[in-house]
């Protein structure tokens, strides 16, 4: 079982009004860089923290927005696969769907692969809608673009005898040769994000990690599609807890109270990380045409339920919504532990739990002890405990 | 509105789309604007009273074919001079509206030899301002009644609920807005290389401009004008970016005046 840190190194000082915009289209005046550098060194020391605790480390990437300063993932990643001692370094994601560029992608990520001594998790996704805006990048046919870059990314970085030539239906490029190659053989592993069954099915066809959020306990749907798909292709044998992740928002503390209220202030991500002008959240093409028309019909789709099937808002939803649809892991690290081993019993399994330990205001000093907590009095029970087994593919 | 009303279709190149004919004499192809080709506008009707009109949906809107290779407005453009071919249209008067003049100047630079006139509304496929500023409102930025105010001289007339609306109808409001942005993303609504070529344009060509358009100005409909050969600009009052449905009456009547003569 591996734990990874994640923060968004968000710029919570710009959310005081809860009405405004916080992405796309916040002007960034309302960004001082003083207080931006001293909030990326708190973050860098916080993942370099939960390194030392034997934590690994999750980052990601957005653009244009008050909730994550990582505009450029690599910047970081660069600072930790060079600090950091011994995490595993997973990225989460690397938005290729957006990116004009999938050699620089694998030049970056063989980089860095390299400098950490093989510890990179190349985490793949397509990129959030409201990001088309600032990429530029056509949201109409992003899956192709998505998976040819995809296939150019894994033959850069699997080829070794030598140039060759790409000629795709949207990338062109010659002489490809990698240098440096990635340390990882044959190739760093691949993760990719997804809420529908059938993009499950695929990762599972192709042996990925498959990581979730957002999705509490109606997770189980998903991770069996994966299941099925990764047993079409692998002789009908069943994928270990490895190959699955699920990402929650996390506090814990010594006493319950405590917990709730350091509880409030990393939720607080999710009620203002939805902050988007309204005609930047379904970019034409981004999802089906079916979908889009559903959703101008007012069906907006139940995403986050709890165990006795309640549907929970994340936006508007108190602590205990959250916990109970494993939105979030809150309480005492007993309770956390309870919560999390309920939650992977309920998925039938699951290695890679990956938690937002700081998010808005949650300042340095709970965030330390959050993640000691999570480290010395969790993370050893979590990787003595027995995952559950799944008998067969079928949901 | 009766979008999802079965129509004729017509295949080309293997690719099928829908298709309106109505009327009887000269050829006019209709090339509709981004937001589709409503059945029911009265436009067809009035242009029909003279001529053979034939209204396709653009492959990707509306119920017609999405063929995976296209992807330009070039792609479209070439599109209709196979269809023009395919049914063998001979002194055919091209009329686009928006998306659709753009489609139309695009077949033009190309070949006329099927062509007798040409008018373009409103229409959008060139740049002529500054590069840091959109010459064309970006309509994937702002809110649909931002966009109507912008668009409609009367906002009002096209005030819609999407969730008493028919689900096939409210696809197709979909489909059309996903194809406007598969042509029309990036360049956003202009093919840099358009405006170096319009000069090729060798037919009689009337530029026609739904004066209350916000989408658009008159200085950059007027722009375009000047780089076709001997166009000429007209004024629709009452009408913006999409004269054909507000002012019907007076854009039929200005595209037979300038092609016959008559009616005026």
């Amino acid at each position: 079982m591996r734990v990874y840190h994640f923060s968004e190194h968000p710029y919570p000082n710009a959310w005081d009004d809860p009405h405004g915009y916080l992405r796309v289209n916040l002007p960034n005046r309302a960004l001082d860089p003083k207080i931006a550098a001293d909030l990326f060194h708190r973050y860098h020391d916080e993942y370099l923290l939960a390194d030392e605790l034997g934590l690994d480390l999750m980052l990601n990437e957005h653009h244009q927005t008050a909730t994550c300063m990582n505009a450029t993932s690599i910047v970081s990643l660069s600072i930790m696969a060079r600090q950091s001692k011994r995490a595993r370094i997973l990225i989460l994601g690397y938005p290729i769907g957006h990116r004009p560029d999938p050699i620089r992608a694998a030049e970056e990520l063989a980089t860095i692969d390299v400098i950490s001594r093989g510890r990179l998790d190349m985490g793949f996704v397509k990129g959030v809608p409201y990001e088309f805006a600032p990429s530029n990048a056509n949201p109409v046919g992003v899956m192709d673009r998505f998976w040819e870059s995809h296939d150019f990314i894994i033959k850069a970085m699997t080829t070794h005898d030598g140039p060759f030539n790409w000629e795709g239906e949207h990338f062109h490029y010659r002489q490809v040769n990698l240098w440096p190659r990635p340390w990882q053989q044959p190739h760093p592993p691949v993760w990719s994000t997804t809420a529908s069954k059938s993009n499950a099915r695929v990762l599972g066809e192709r042996g990925y990690v498959i990581a979730v959020l957002g999705s509490g306990y109606n997770t189980r749907m998903l991770y069996d599609s994966y299941r099925e798909g990764y047993a079409a292709t692998h002789n009908g044998a069943l994928p270990g807890p490895d190959r699955f992740a699920y990402l929650a928002l996390f506090a814990t503390a010594h006493n319950e109270a405590e917990a709730r209220r350091r509880g409030e202030l990393v939720a607080s991500y999710l009620r203002t990380g939805g902050n988007v002008y309204p005609p930047f959240k379904n970019p034409p093409g981004y999802l089906s045409v079916d979908d889009t028309a559903r959703l101008m019909r007012g069906f907006t789709p139940e995403r986050s339920f709890t165990k006795d099937r309640r549907v929970v808002d994340m936006r508007t939803a108190s602590v205990q919504d959250l916990i109970d649809s494993v939105l979030m892991v809150c309480g005492t690290p007993d309770q956390c532990y309870t919560q999390i081993t309920d939650f992977i019993e309920y998925t039938g399994g699951l290695g890679n739990l990956l938690i937002m330990a700081q998010a808005g205001f949650l300042d340095h000093a709970d965030t330390v002890d959050s993640l000691t907590l999570m480290a010395k009095e969790i993370l050893p029970r979590l990787k003595e405990y027995k995952q559950p087994v799944v008998a067969s593919a079928a949901a | 509105m009766t979008l999802q009303d079965s129509a004729a279709t017509i295949t080309v190149n293997s690719i099928t789309v829908e298709v309106i004919e109505k009327g009887r004499g000269r050829p006019l192809l209709f090339l509709h604007p981004g937001i589709g080709l409503d059945r029911s506008a009265p436009v067809i009707d009035k242009l029909a009273e003279h001529a053979r009109v034939i209204a396709p949906s653009h492959p990707g809107f509306g119920n017609s074919e999405q063929p995976r290779a296209f992807t330009t407005i070039d792609d479209l453009a070439y599109f209709y001079l196979d269809l023009l071919d395919e049914i063998d249209l001979n002194d055919t008067v091209v009329v686009g509206v928006s998306l659709g003049a753009w489609i139309a100047a695009e077949i033009a630079i190309k070949s006329t030899a099927r062509l007798s006139h040409l008018v373009l509304a409103n229409a959008v496929g060139i740049k002529v301002g500054a590069r840091d500023t959109r010459d064309i409102v970006d309509i994937f930025a702002i809110t649909e009644p931002e966009l109507n105010k912008l668009a409609y001289f009367d906002p009002t007339i096209v005030e819609r609920d999407y969730k008493a609306m028919a689900e096939a109808d409210v696809r197709i409001v979909a489909r059309n807005r996903e194809a406007s942005a598969r042509y029309g993303w990036s360049p956003y609504m202009h093919d840099p290389k358009l405006k170096g070529r319009l000069h090729r344009i060798s037919i009689p060509t009337l530029c026609l401009w739904g004066s209350a358009d916000r989408i658009l100005t008159e200085d950059y409909g007027r722009a375009y004008c000047a780089a076709i050969p001997g166009a000429r600009f007209e004024t629709i009052a009452r009408a913006g970016h999409y004269p054909h449905i507000e002012q019907p009456d007076a854009f039929a009547r200005a595209v037979f005046a300038f092609t016959q003569g008559q009616a005026k």
